[in-house]
């Protein structure tokens, strides 16, 4: 790990003393930083748990925009959440009334929520969007490894030649289950190691024969068989140890085989306690692909949504609970994500289908707590096709958690990620963090588009705090179909002017990014 | 790295670099294709090439059917491939005493619909391991995980049996035909809502599939919501012609109805040139609506190459280089269209091909549990697996189809639309079925049932490989080297080199000359009733049995 450069990134965090978006400055007391000072270099190695959802995360049924209940319950009313059921979260916004667990957190200051995350010209095909979601690559390029493989191969170069070793005896990356994700894979090998029972491992050795494989497919296929058998050797005791010396202490996990995402949680938390020096860890549940009967379970959807949301929800509040009772609390952080959200508009069965933005979760005590970003904004009277448009890109997210949560520097970012993304105020006792919740964000306005509706140019006035900006018009689908600004304005107040001659008459969206802070605005086209 | 030194002289040091994906030979890197194509195979037509073909169409292959086409040229054993056998009857209600009656065919008890699926999945299970030499059951298989349905979405088994008996009805039929069934499957209008599709509110899911995954495949995307071969307009296109349809749930078949089904012309984008369908308003019309859309997406050429390069991810390799698609896939995909979609002349073409039989296609595809399980059983015989007593068969067959879940073939219980990741997961494909937790899972299996017994469901029985079986199977047991090359000649695809040999060899005689391994089979054929001369070579051949298993070549097809 290349602390000094995260000692770097995280120093003038903790110094600073000041209100984070409305919460004290005592959260600071025990920061990153201290930790790394404090403590033993081996034990305060962070961890990031990532929560796949797979099926794509219903959002607004996730994170319901009570500021525009009517809207949003005329918009789905056969599966809307009754308004007096939902959880609320702030007076604007509210959650899913069986997530109980996050809403504990949220209150515990535990939980980030992350509004409207996607990418431009969302993709509807689950197995398209995923690997977009996992390599982290644009709508129309086509990347065959993932964001963490890319990650940890900046992070421990060479790899797998010459480890494990005295700094890193343990996997890089570890996924619970039978399945290896794609997030993991690099150019050379999948950085990662999947298995469902780390207290079992079988050994197997034999039959190499010492004898190189043949130069063909053939031998190919050999050398990649031979090389998982050797990697369960080479790993299997350091994990098996790690599960064996830990036990979970939370009450809160239901009984084993109840809750698929809590099973692995707990296991995971067994292996951070057991001393494991694993950085990431991925998680899955299934099941969030609900074209029909989304409230009621059946026919085409086997569990309801709420029942997963709950389970979700559950898993995450015990896993949270277990590392307090483990200490070890501070040193782990988890996110949510599923590869898109659904349409605004249920169908006529009773569910949604394929669709673009969606919030997400950040979890852990490092989290700055609070919701990011603005409600979604529901149109009066969506068509079936119409989408919620990002206010955060998925890579904005992912550089935030690598620069402020693992120390990345920005030239090992660029690397990972292809290029800059605004880092978000997610992780606590960050510069990113601090800066941006500052009162930054109180000067970046969006004015009105003038005129409004528009038949051919409009002009769109903003103001900003200085810095990189990008202002672009969305479609009501979520495709970005103008970028108007992509480069560093002074401060001060602009105008951009929107030509909307040649794009067919409906209602657009404007996004303006700046630094880490987004604002929406919407804009009719008529002719 | 050199290669050729690559895995010599194992030490701890080394073993990190074992890590290494070979830099020559991952997904993403060059592949050792050669020229061949769908010309006709020439060359030496033997043990090998029978083998490889057998285990190619098959889930493995017995040492008894090796035999059977050894007197025959390749274009006999693919006409006895191309023979789908006689229909087998429905799965029976295994907890009747008598056995007689097929749950299916009985009145419905939905309560017991869970046990109905495991019925099913037995049943199957059972098809496979008793399969006669057809490419039938690898078929059905194939349209299983291309046409996905999952019951934890149909919720009735019912359905899944007859989708699954409609797979195997056109396992070496129509493509086209089957694309049709398919559409209007009842397992299939539950699993991708096309019985919610109805005029006004369509559900797109099933219309999208059809064209992403089933038939004409997604292209990159050239423009936005346009995927080369299709556009997201040509989707609300597509469900609309499909609205009307829902499943009956009495007749379980599908059922049509006006007042559901859109009527109104649909126009197709300019990559299906801008085809129109006119809207028609009775179930007659709306059946011709729906054969124009299929004749619309049939009629590209994409679809024909798209079904192709799944079939040869299927049966030969995953990597499909700029060569391979000229002279296999262009090929394979003319004779698809050229005989209206029927895949048989293009199985018969592919398993008759140069290219199959190319030293570099032997070998290298890796087994997916289904072959691994099944075809590691039918190596030998369990009489365990077909008890008298129908509920124990019930648990034996059960027991394999769980095996085969946990190395994530879960039958039925497929993780999405995309079937098996396997083959649609770039770069790795294959390899997908490997990792650190499968293989352990698939080593385990065949150690169990070589010597620490293969515990079958209830209790009820443990499978333990009979090693005189395999000492059957050697034409000279007592000769130290046919038994090794032999053995290995049925369990591998390639011959295994020498030094390999020699450690085989060290673990059924360690430390011992060749003549004390004769000495002792032969003590053994003078007393065959002899427990303990019996145990003596028993044991080791279990041993050497465990140890082939175990290694990597075995997990290659």
């Amino acid at each position: 790990m290349k602390r000094r450069d995260f000692l770097k990134r995280t120093a003038p965090a903790a110094l600073l003393p000041f209100t984070i978006g409305g919460f004290g400055v005592r959260a600071y007391a025990r920061t990153p930083l201290l930790d790394a000072l404090t403590a033993s270099a081996v034990d305060t190695d962070r961890v990031l748990v990532l929560v796949q959802m797979n099926g794509g995360n219903d959002g607004l049924n996730t994170v319901i925009p009570l500021d525009q209940y009517s809207s949003y319950n005329a918009a789905r009313t056969n599966i809307a959440i009754a308004e007096n059921q939902i959880l609320k979260l702030t007076n604007a916004t509210g959650i899913h009334p069986q997530m109980t667990g996050i809403k504990t957190m949220y209150d515990e200051q535990k939980v980030r929520v992350v509004q409207s995350v996607g990418y431009p010209n969302p993709d509807f095909s689950h197995f398209r969007s995923t690997d977009i979601w996992l390599t982290a690559s644009d709508y129309d390029q086509y990347i065959s490894t993932g964001w963490l493989g890319r990650y940890l191969q900046e992070e421990f170069p060479g790899f797998p030649a010459g480890y494990p070793n005295a700094q890193m005896p343990d996997p890089l990356a570890i996924q619970i289950g039978s399945t290896i994700s794609t997030a993991l894979e690099t150019d050379v090998a999948n950085m990662g190691m999947a298995f469902s029972d780390p207290t079992s491992f079988y050994n197997i050795v034999n039959g190499t024969g010492n004898d190189p494989a043949p130069d063909t497919n053939a031998g190919n296929e050999l050398d990649y068989i031979r090389q998982v058998g050797q990697q369960i050797q080479l790993f299997a005791t350091p994990v098996r140890n790690a599960a064996n010396k830990a036990a979970n202490k939370s009450k809160l996990y239901p009984a084993a085989r109840q809750n698929v995402l809590a099973d692995q949680l707990a296991i995971v938390a067994k292996l951070i306690s057991g001393g494991l020096k694993t950085r990431i860890y991925i998680v899955n549940i299934g099941g969030f692909d609900t074209h029909a009967n989304q409230n009621s379970g059946g026919n085409g959807t086997p569990v309801p949504h709420g029942t997963l949301l709950g389970q979700v929800s559950v898993a995450i509040q015990a896993f949270q609970d277990d590392l307090r009772l483990l200490g070890l609390e501070d040193r782990v952080v988890g996110m949510t994500f599923s590869e898109f959200g659904r349409r605004i508009k249920s169908n006529s069965s009773a569910g949604t289908d394929h669709g673009a933005a969606a919030p997400l979760v950040v979890f852990g005590t490092n989290v700055i707590p609070g919701i990011l970003g603005a409600n979604p904004i529901i149109p009066a009277n969506p068509t079936p096709n119409d989408n919620l448009p990002m206010q955060f890109d998925f890579r904005a997210v992912y550089a935030s958690l690598l620069k402020d949560w693992f120390g990345t520097p920005d030239s090992e970012l660029q690397k990972v990620l292809f290029r800059n993304f605004p880092i978000l105020p997610i992780i606590k006792g960050t510069s990113s963090g601090v800066e941006s919740e500052r009162g930054e964000s109180a000067v970046i306005t969006l004015g009105a588009a003038y005129p409004n509706p528009v038949r051919s140019t409009t002009r769109i006035p903003f103001s900003i705090g200085g810095g990189h900006t990008e202002l672009s018009i969305f479609d009501s689908e979520g495709r970005r179909v103008a970028t108007l600004i992509d480069r560093t304005l002074p401060a001060g107040t602009h105008e951009a002017t929107f030509d909307a001659t040649e794009l067919p008459p409906g209602s657009y969206y404007c996004r303006l990014q700046s630094g880490a802070v987004s604002r929406m605005g919407q804009v009719v086209v008529v002719r | 790295m050199n290669r050729r030194t690559f895995l010599a002289g194992v030490s701890p040091g080394k073993l990190a670099s074992l890590l290494h994906r070979s830099s020559a030979g991952n997904a993403t890197g060059q592949s050792y294709r050669v020229s061949s194509g769908l010309e006709p195979y020439t060359g030496a037509w033997g043990y090998q090439q029978s083998a490889h073909l057998l285990r190619r169409a098959m889930f493995g292959v017995r040492k008894q059917e090796l035999d059977t086409v050894q007197g025959m040229t390749l274009s006999a054993v693919v006409d006895l491939l191309l023979q789908p056998g006689p229909t087998p009857p429905p799965p029976p209600d295994y907890n009747d005493a008598n056995g007689s009656t097929a749950w299916s065919t009985a009145a419905y008890n939905s309560s017991r619909d869970n046990a109905f699926l495991a019925f099913t999945l037995s049943w199957w299970s059972g098809l496979m391991l008793s399969q006669e030499i057809s490419l039938r059951e690898k078929m059905t298989l194939f349209w299983h995980n291309h046409f996905v349905s999952s019951w934890v979405s149909v919720k009735d088994s019912r359905y899944m049996y007859r989708q699954n008996a409609l797979f195997r009805q056109h396992a070496l039929g129509n493509f086209k035909e089957l694309a049709k069934q398919v559409t209007l499957d009842p397992a299939m209008l539950r699993y991708l809502n096309g019985n919610t599709n109805k005029k006004g509110t369509p559900n797109e899911n099933y219309a999208r599939e059809l064209q992403e995954l089933f038939t004409i495949g997604k292209g990159p995307e050239i423009a936005p919501g346009n995927y080369t071969n299709y556009t997201e307009d040509d989707i609300k296109a597509a469900a609309r012609v499909l609205t009307g349809y829902s499943d009956d749930t009495g007749a379980i078949t599908h059922k049509f109805t006006a007042a559901n089904h859109d009527s109104g012309n649909k126009t197709f984008s300019a990559n299906y040139g801008g085809k129109v369908i006119t809207g028609r308003n009775n179930a007659s019309g709306a059946m011709a609506e729906l054969d124009e859309l299929l004749e619309m997406i049939f009629g590209q050429d994409a679809t024909a190459l798209y079904i192709c390069r799944k079939l040869y991810r299927w049966f030969v390799y995953y990597q499909i280089d700029a060569a391979t698609e000229q002279n296999m896939i262009v090929p394979m995909a003319q004779l698809l269209r050229s005989n209206n979609f029927d895949v048989a002349p293009v199985l018969r073409a592919l398993f008759s091909s140069a290219h199959f039989y190319d030293p570099a296609n032997i070998g290298c595809m890796i087994k997916n549990p289904v072959d691994l399980v099944i075809g590691t059983l039918r190596l030998f015989t369990f009489p365990d697996l077909n008890p008298d007593k129908l509920n124990l068969k019930y648990f034996g067959l059960r027991t394999l189809r769980r095996t085969m879940a946990a190395m994530q073939a879960d039958l039925m219980g497929h993780p999405n639309v995309a079937g098996w990741p396997a083959y649609w997961q770039e770069p790795v494909y294959h390899r997908a079925w490997i990792n650190a937790d499968t293989l352990q899972k698939r080593v385990k299996f065949t150690n169990d049932l070589a010597t620490d017994g293969y515990k079958l469901d209830e209790g009820y029985a443990t499978l333990l490989i009979d090693p005189m079986e395999l000492a059957s199977f050697i034409s000279d047991p007592s000769d130290v080297s046919k038994l090794i090359d032999e053995t290995a000649a049925l369990l591998f695809p390639n011959p295994i080199t020498q030094r390999q040999h020699d450690q085989i060899k060290a673990v059924l005689l360690p430390g011992l000359p060749d003549y004390e391994w004769t000495v002792e089979w032969e003590e053994y054929q003078n007393e065959p009733t002899n427990e303990s001369k019996k145990k003596a070579v028993a044991g080791k051949l279990s041993a050497m049995l465990k140890y082939m298993l175990a290694m990597a070549e075995y997990q290659l097809s």
